[in-house]
Parts: C-alpha cells; structure tokens; sequence
C-alpha cells in the first residue's frame, strides 16, 4: 500500500568514503545479476526429454517457423541466477516489515508443507467429485471457521484476492437490489479508504462519491447520514480503518444505511486487529472480504497470490457466486455448480473464476487457523494492537501522531510529516530505513493525513525487533527535523541507490530487446 | 504458542509504557457489546503443528492423486512434470515472504524477475509488452474485453464457442453488471470451430473478436482471417491460450495478428492445485500499454547510474487513479509468475520446442489408439495435447465408470454444459508427457469396456 509520489529525480550521488571499484561490480556477498537474456541461450536447457517419436504433426499447418527468442538455462545456472536475484530482496524472514494495511506477519512453514501435500498439489480441478472428497473438506471446514470468526451467515470462497472479494461483494448487492427492482447508482466510499474500494465500484458500474472524515480520523456520521438517499446501493466502510482505528460508530452507521435502503459493505483488510475478538456480523455488515494473505497469513509472495473470500449477511447469500461446496446430510461434500446448481441455488449472480478458488491458500489459511486456536487467535489480535500501541507511544514524542489523543489505535500506528524541517520529507526517512535494515512503513497512505506514514509492526514481532526498530526511526525523525541533507542519499546500504522512476515512466521499457534492436528503436 | 514471540512479561512491561492497564483497555473503541468476552465459541484452542499436520494429511488422502493414476483431464489445467528446483526456488524466503516491490532499492530481486517474466510472456504471445501478471486465465480474459472497450469505445463482443465455458461464464457474470453486450454460443462436435460465424457477427459496433487457441475442444484454429477481419471493421482480437506450452510447436497468436493475448500460465511450473493459485498472463501492442491492467515492470537507473527496476506506469492503477483506474487488480499472482519463469528459464527454447513435440506425439498416439475403439469417434482434425472424443454412451457416466476402474479419464462436456444435449457425448482427453505407454493402455482398455 505504499505509494512513491511521480516527480522525483535523482540526487547527487554520494559515494561512501573508502569505497573502491571491483572490477566483477560485485561487493562481496552483494552480487550484481544479469538478465537471463544476457547469460541464457535458445540452445542451452535445464531439462532432459526423451526424444519424441517421430509422427506426423495435426497442427493445421500453423507449426511455428521462427524463434520465440527463449533464453535456456542449465539448472545449476538457473539456481544461481534466482538466488542471487533473491538476495536482492528484503523479505519478512529477513526482518520486520512494517508495512501499514498490508500485514506482514510471520508465514508458518507448516502451512508450506500442508499445501504441497499431493492430495491438494496434484489435484485437477475438474476431476469427479467422488475423488476430492478431501479437497472439498478443506474448504468447507475453512468456510465453517470463517463464519464462526465473522458470525455472518454465508461465504463465496472464489474472489482470488482482496480487490476480487470487493468485487464479489457488490456484485451481491447489486444483484439484491436488482431483485427488489432496485437499481441504486451511487456507492460511498470514505476519502481516507484504500485505493481498491472505489476502482471496484467503478468496475461494478456504479458511480463513486466520496464520504469526509472528522477530526479524529472516522467517518462523519452526520455527513454519511445526510447524504443517504435512495440512490446509494452500498456503503464501504474499512474497520478498523485504514488510520488504524475503529470505528466506533459501526453499528449506528450500519442502521443508518439499512434504513436508507442500502448495503455495508466492510473491507476486512485490517480484520487482522479483530479476528476473535469482534465479530463484524454484530455490526451489521452484510459483506466483508477476508485477505486471507493479511489475517491468515498466506505468504505474499512478492505482490500475491492472496485469497479473498467473501462473507455475506442472510440478505445477501442467496446472491453468492457458483460454486460453493456443500456439506451433505450423508457427511460428502458437494461442489455446487453449473450442472448442479440450478434448483438449489438459483439467484446466485454466476462465476467470478474458473474452477473454484485459491485452493493453495485455503489449505495453508485452514492449517493457521487449526494451529492457532480460539484462544491463539485472539492473542493474535490483543499482540497486534499491542504492539502498534508500544510504537504509537514509544514515537509520538518525536513523529507527530496526529489521533494520538483521540486514544489507543488498532493493529497500525499514523504518524504524518508535519515537524520535518522543509526539504526533508517521508520518502526520505523512508529511505534512510532501508539503510538501518529495516523495510518502510507505508507512506503517503492515507491520503487523509500529509506525508502518513502507517506503521503495522504485526504480532510476530518481538519486543526486542520492535526497540530496535524504534531506536531506528527515532534517530531518522530527529535527523529529519533537523534537516540533514544526508538523507536525501539514502539508501547508501541497500542493492540499489534511489531509482529513477521519472524516467521509467517517460520511456517505458517493459521488456528486455537486444542491444541492436534496442537501438533500432531509439 | 509457537508463533506468538511476546512474553507475558513483555505484554505488562509494554502495558506500562503505553500507559494502558489492560489489553482491554486498548480495545475500548470498539462497543463493550460488540466485544466476545472468551476466545470464540466453536473454534477449538490452538494445537501443535503434529496434530494439525496430522488432520491435514488425512484430508489430504481423501483425495485421487493426479500423479497416481493414469490421468488424462485437460480443458483449461495441464498435468506437467515440474523441475525440482523451480518449487525450491520459489520457496526462498527472499521470494516466498516479500511484498509488492513499492521499495525498489530492496526489491530488485522481484522486479527484475518480473521484467524477465514480461520479456518471456511477451515474446512467447507474439506481443511487444506484457504484464507482470493477473489472477488467473479467465479473469484475465475479462480484463482484455475492458480493455478492448476503453480502446475502441465500443461495448459490444463477439466470443467463439471455442473459449473456456468458466471463461464465458465471468465475462457474461461481469457484463451483467457493466451492461457490455457479449455473444456467445455453444460449441458443437465438429472438427474446425465457428470462424464463418465470427466474421459474420463483426459489424461497426464491435469492439472485439475473442478467440481461443488451441480452443475448449482442442482444436487449433488459424487466427490471421479473424484478424483481418475484426481489423478492417476497426474491432481487435483478443485471443485466450489456456495451454501456453503449445507455443513450443504453433504459431504465436501475435504473429497472426492478436491485438491482445491473454492467458494461463498454470501449466509452466504453476502445477494443478485443483484450480488455484494460478497465473493469469497478460500481453498487447505497446501502443495499447497505457490501457492495460495490472502491474508493471520497467527498466530505469539508479542515482549511481547502475541499471535498476521499478513498478512503473502506476498511473493506470487503482492505489493512484482510484475510481478512474484501468481495473481495481492489486494483488497478483507473482509467485506463480515466479514458478513460471523459472520454468521456463530452465526449459528456454529448446527445452520447450522438445516438450511440446512430445506432448503432441503422445496425444496423436493416444488419439490415433482411442478413435479405433468401436463406436468411438474423434471430433480433431487438429490439436496439439488435447482432443475430443465422441462416445457412443454419455460421457459423464463414463468417466465415473473409469474411476471406478482407478483411471482419471478425462473431462466430460456434460460437466462443463450441463443441459447441452448434443455435447453430453463428448470427453476431452488431455495427453502429456506425463502419460506413460502403460497409462495410455489403461485407458484404452477401459474406454472399450465403458464405450459400449
């Protein structure tokens, strides 16, 4: 959720002092890596075939007749090439990873293991039902536990990751509404939501209005109020919020809406601060996707896959996509869908996917929960919000916090800009985190407050990870206040110095072309 | 418990720092009602990773494992071996528990990996840009039909009969809802697919062709006719490639014209799953590049000079455009896009050329052995590793009595168009490198005891 602001170029390079230039570029365990387009051959392969029969082909004629232009690599090539690649990343395993909404937490090896288990791995899809008796288990008892977590009445299992679930969700309302010949235009979405809740209502056709904050970073329940009429489908609240607090007023905004006619909708991107805690069906929302990848932590892998499933209100689940899985009364599992589905499930809106969902991830979010318990879960949620508390109070003499006053926070710490001496910004402190070993904090997210920087240290962080990385940021913010130009080079440390991202995006090259060809194109 | 590093030590020493005097405390903004006074009823408490190792096992051998029988199902998921070191590889911590590269100086592992996979996506579709990757095949397909419709300006598809039915079935969910005006048909039991029917249904308000290549039945259509002529009505083509090992052995559906060409990388070192995570692939013309979805790759220099990768055109994308965003995508699928590119790094051009010549030489030699069955009859003319039979019985019933007989035999059409009376008849039997010469005796044999 982190956002770098378009317009920077890079400053004067500051060469450390006593550096000398080795003639590979590679600086001990910092290996420079070329592009497999520049090491890799189409003669060479990692890979032994036995050779084909020799047969006539059935192509229609359309055989290719020139090179792809695929670079092979032996194995103990390919190895190295992606090792060296991953030494370039910084990675929870590495350290703490405080981005704010994304929720970096440990990712059980357990759940690895659970996921490569044959019969989940090496399972198609499509095979009868009577041979994944097992697969189907996995995600109804999943489903099971995710209403119990949630005290909601149904779930589509299928949305494929957070944005998918939001989509799914709507989807539900504005099939509802159409089924009361209803067709509301309008979806509210508070200014300080994440960047998804109004795509998805654009892509769900609806038009997007957005709803003002207070002073202490909630929504307005008086501006929501006054603005709900009969042209609002839905309601996006993210609770906690994406400042890192709670809603206070969930449940009087929720029968508000439902006076009106309308539907909450709930991002549960931070349900991670509630999960066995609260349960966001006594706060009458009637849909709220699940990052199964934050609260449940399937590995993120880099930019995903995640899992989005979606839990609805009894209003809204007769609408749920096909398929879902069914328990029947004999103790089998039944994959409701097309063939299937006609008289059990007749309102469902249709298929959001092929085939049934992030299955990988229902196993690994299935086997974190079994391992965490009710009580697991809930310590779970009580260290997250302790943990963001210790920063929030352990920073807010040096950062300024701006709802500090307003109370504890959630799972995630705000902190805005406002103190740093002029030319030193967020992106600067940010940066200078990466030199003290640290991955930032989100920055520039919420729009609500100037230069934010939210902090989600999660609850798999130790007390002594959290102490040093608040001695860190402590004395970034009191180098940033004093304005020390220094910062504007950091990272001094990391694979890279700062990146031009002006200029990546002025003249897009998006992939790798030849010397020559590239060239040709100049 | 084991994933919880906190001492209750830390807990009350943390406490007093922040001045709270019970956890409680923290959790005050939420309605004394709203908050479960015990751990949550049902759910029971935590337990050792043996014990949860132990139910998920045995949840795991409920299951007919692919890699244990002769297996033969295909339409949109492909049984391929899987190098050891591509599934380590995408086990390293460094890959395994990042995030969205948004700090370039400390991803660059990520990002070049992912200008890599575009280059690989991009080359292999016969595009010129590619993306760094979407959820899945059918989602992708869907965002291809937007895009066509931002680039056009037009609402209205044309969409073979040959595309995937799950395909067909989110794009009709989907312009339910966006008011986009899709045809589509049910395929039918012949040997070539319904391009007159295509080319007929183009008119000035078209805004694209969608075509897949080789398509639900396994047939493999030329592209070029399609091409041309949603072309000179002013429409694109978008083309689906569910298969993209294919691609060793025909032409790339760029080369013949596609103007957007999406896919699914399942089969490339993604591995079954039994449907999910997968890896939706994503490629176009460069003069379109501003219109796509999704993440992107691209090559820039760092304050020293040195090459460098960042996420660049983010301008298109929801976290900065919010309502105005080309899609709401965020999360992708950039592990599986990792297991892809490894894969196909350790293949290169070779190493796929000689898989996709063997697939296609195993499913002619099953194709040739199935079709001499009595009664049975292939539908093919054309296809490379997939291809339909018609039987003489139902073929839902059939591939039920094939399990019965330890044989995963196929994908019946009754299961993908229920209803369709004319396709109950049809199994699509998908044949990889993986089937041996005793698998496919296996199925022989049983296909005569079941066919009749």
């Amino acid at each position: 959720m982190t956002v770098n602001p378009s317009g920077w170029r890079p400053s004067t390079p500051a060469t450390a002092q006593g550096e000398t230039q080795t003639v590979t570029g590679n600086r001990a365990l910092m290996l420079e890596e070329s592009l497999i387009f520049e090491i890799g051959t189409t003669e060479q392969t990692g890979v032994d075939f036995a050779e084909a029969p020799k047969k006539a082909t059935r192509l229609n004629g359309l055989e290719r007749n020139r090179e792809i232009g695929l670079p092979g690599l032996s194995e103990p090539e390919t190895v190295r090439h992606y090792t060296r690649l991953s030494r370039q990343n910084y990675a929870i395993d590495l350290g703490l990873f405080p981005l704010g909404s994304c929720t970096m937490k440990h990712n059980p090896r357990l759940n690895e293991k659970v996921a490569r288990m044959p019969g989940f791995a090496d399972a198609h899809p499509l095979q009868p039902q009577e041979t994944v008796q097992g697969a189907l288990q996995v995600i109804n008892e999943l489903a099971f536990w995710l209403l119990d977590l949630t005290g909601m009445h149904g779930v589509a299992m299928s949305p494929k990751a957070g944005a998918h679930g939001e989509l799914c969700g709507l989807l539900c309302i504005r099939a509802a509404l159409e089924a009361r010949g209803d067709k509301r235009e309008v979806v509210l979405v508070p200014e300080s939501a994440h960047g998804t809740n109004p795509a998805t209502a654009a892509f769900a056709g609806y038009r997007v209005e957005n709803i003002p904050a207070n002073a202490a970073g909630r929504v307005d329940l008086e501006a929501l109020k006054a603005r709900l009429g009969p042209d609002v489908a839905a309601v996006m609240i993210t609770n906690p919020n994406t400042c890192g607090l709670f809603e206070p007023d969930m449940k009087a905004i929720s029968d508000a809406v439902h006076a009106a006619g309308a539907f909450v909708y709930c991002d549960g991107a931070n349900f991670n601060a509630i999960v066995g805690r609260v349960r966001p069906g006594d706060l009458g929302v009637d849909a709220m996707h699940i990052n199964l990848h934050k609260t449940f932590s399937t590995p993120h892998g880099g930019g995903g896959p995640g899992s989005g499933p979606v839990v609805l209100s009894e209003a809204l689940s007769p609408y749920g996509p096909l398929p879902f899985v069914a328990k029947m009364p004999d103790g089998s599992f039944k994959l409701v869908e097309e063939e299937n589905a006609g008289d059990e499930h007749p309102d469902a809106f249709g298929r959001m996917v092929a085939f049934h969902g992030q299955m990988g991830m229902f196993t690994r979010a299935l086997a974190y929960i079994l391992s965490h318990g009710a009580d697991g879960l809930k310590q779970v949620a009580e260290d997250a919000v302790l943990n963001a508390n210790y920063i929030l109070r352990s920073l807010s003499d040096v950062l300024e916090a701006p709802f500090a006053n307003s109370g504890p926070c959630m799972h995630e710490a705000i902190f805005s800009d406002r103190g740093f001496a002029d030319d030193v910004s967020t992106l600067d402190l940010a940066k200078a985190l990466i030199d003290e070993g640290f991955h930032p904090m989100t920055m520039y997210f919420p729009l609500v407050v100037h230069g934010a920087m939210l902090v989600e240290p999660t609850e798999t962080e130790s007390k002594a990870s959290l102490d040093q990385f608040i001695a860190a940021v402590r004395s970034i913010a009191e180098r940033a206040k004093a304005g020390d130009p220094s910062l504007k080079a950091a990272p001094i440390y990391a694979p890279r110095r700062r990146l031009d991202e002006t200029l990546a995006a002025r003249k897009p090259v998006l992939t790798f072309r030849e010397p020559e060809a590239a060239q040709a194109a100049e | 418990m084991r994933y919880l590093p906190l001492s209750d030590a830390d807990r009350s020493e943390m406490l007093r720092v922040i001045g709270a005097g019970s956890i409680d405390e923290l959790f005050r903004d939420v309605p004394e009602e709203a908050r479960l006074k015990g751990p949550i009823h049902g759910l029971p408490m935590h337990a050792s990773e043996m014990a949860v190792e132990r139910h998920m096992t045995a949840l795991s051998r409920k299951n007919m494992v692919a890699g244990d029988v002769p297996f033969f199902l295909g339409c949109g998921a492909y049984k391929h071996h899987i190098p050891a070191s591509a599934d380590h590889i995408i086990q390293r911590g460094e890959f395994l528990t990042s995030y969205t590269p948004y700090q370039p100086e400390i991803a660059q592992g990520t990002l070049q990996m992912l200008f890599e996979f575009q280059t690989q996506v991009a080359r292999l579709f016969g595009c010129e840009v590619a993306n760094a990757s979407m959820y899945d095949g059918s989602t992708a397909m869907w965002e291809a039909i937007q895009m066509a419709h931002r680039i056009t300006r037009r609402k209205k598809s044309v969409i073979s009969s040959g595309v995937h039915p799950h395909y067909v079935s989110v794009a009709t969910t989907m312009a339910k809802f966006t008011e986009d005006a899709l045809d589509t048909t049910l395929p039918e039991l012949t040997a070539t697919t319904d391009v007159e029917r295509l080319v007929a249904k183009i008119d000035g308000e078209t805004s694209a062709v969608v075509v897949q290549y080789p398509d639900i039945l396994g047939r493999i259509t030329d592209l070029a006719p399609i091409a041309e002529a949603a072309h000179a009505a002013g429409a694109l083509l978008i083309a689906v490639v569910t298969e993209p090992v294919a691609l060793g052995l025909i032409k790339s559906p760029g080369e013949m014209g596609a103007d957007i060409v999406v896919g699914e990388g399942q089969s490339i070192g993604v591995g079954l799953q039994f449907g999910g995570p997968y890896c939706g692939l994503f490629a176009c013309r460069e003069k379109h590049v501003r219109q796509m979805p999704g993440r992107l790759a691209g090559e820039t220099v760092d304050a020293e000079g040195k090459r460098g990768f960042v996420l660049t055109l983010s301008t298109r994308e929801q976290h900065i455009r919010r309502e105005k965003a080309t899609s709401n995508i965020c999360t992708s699928s950039v592990l599986c896009a990792l297991a892809f590119t490894v894969h196909l790094t350790l293949l290169g051009e070779k190493g796929l050329r000689q898989l996709a010549t063997l697939n296609h030489a195993r499913a002619c030699e099953a194709a040739e052995r199935l079709a001499a069955i009595p009664g049975v009859e292939l539908v093919n003319d054309s296809f490379f590793n997939e291809f339909t039979l018609k039987l003489p019985v139902e073929a839902r019933p059939a591939v039920h009595a094939l399990v019965e007989r330890g044989i995963l035999g196929g994908v019946s059409l009754g299961r993908l168009y229920p209803g369709a009376e004319k396709l109950q008849n049809g199994l699509v039997v998908a044949v990889t490198e993986t089937a041996t010469d005793e698998d496919i005796d296996a199925l022989e044999a049983a296909l005569k005891e079941v066919a009749r």
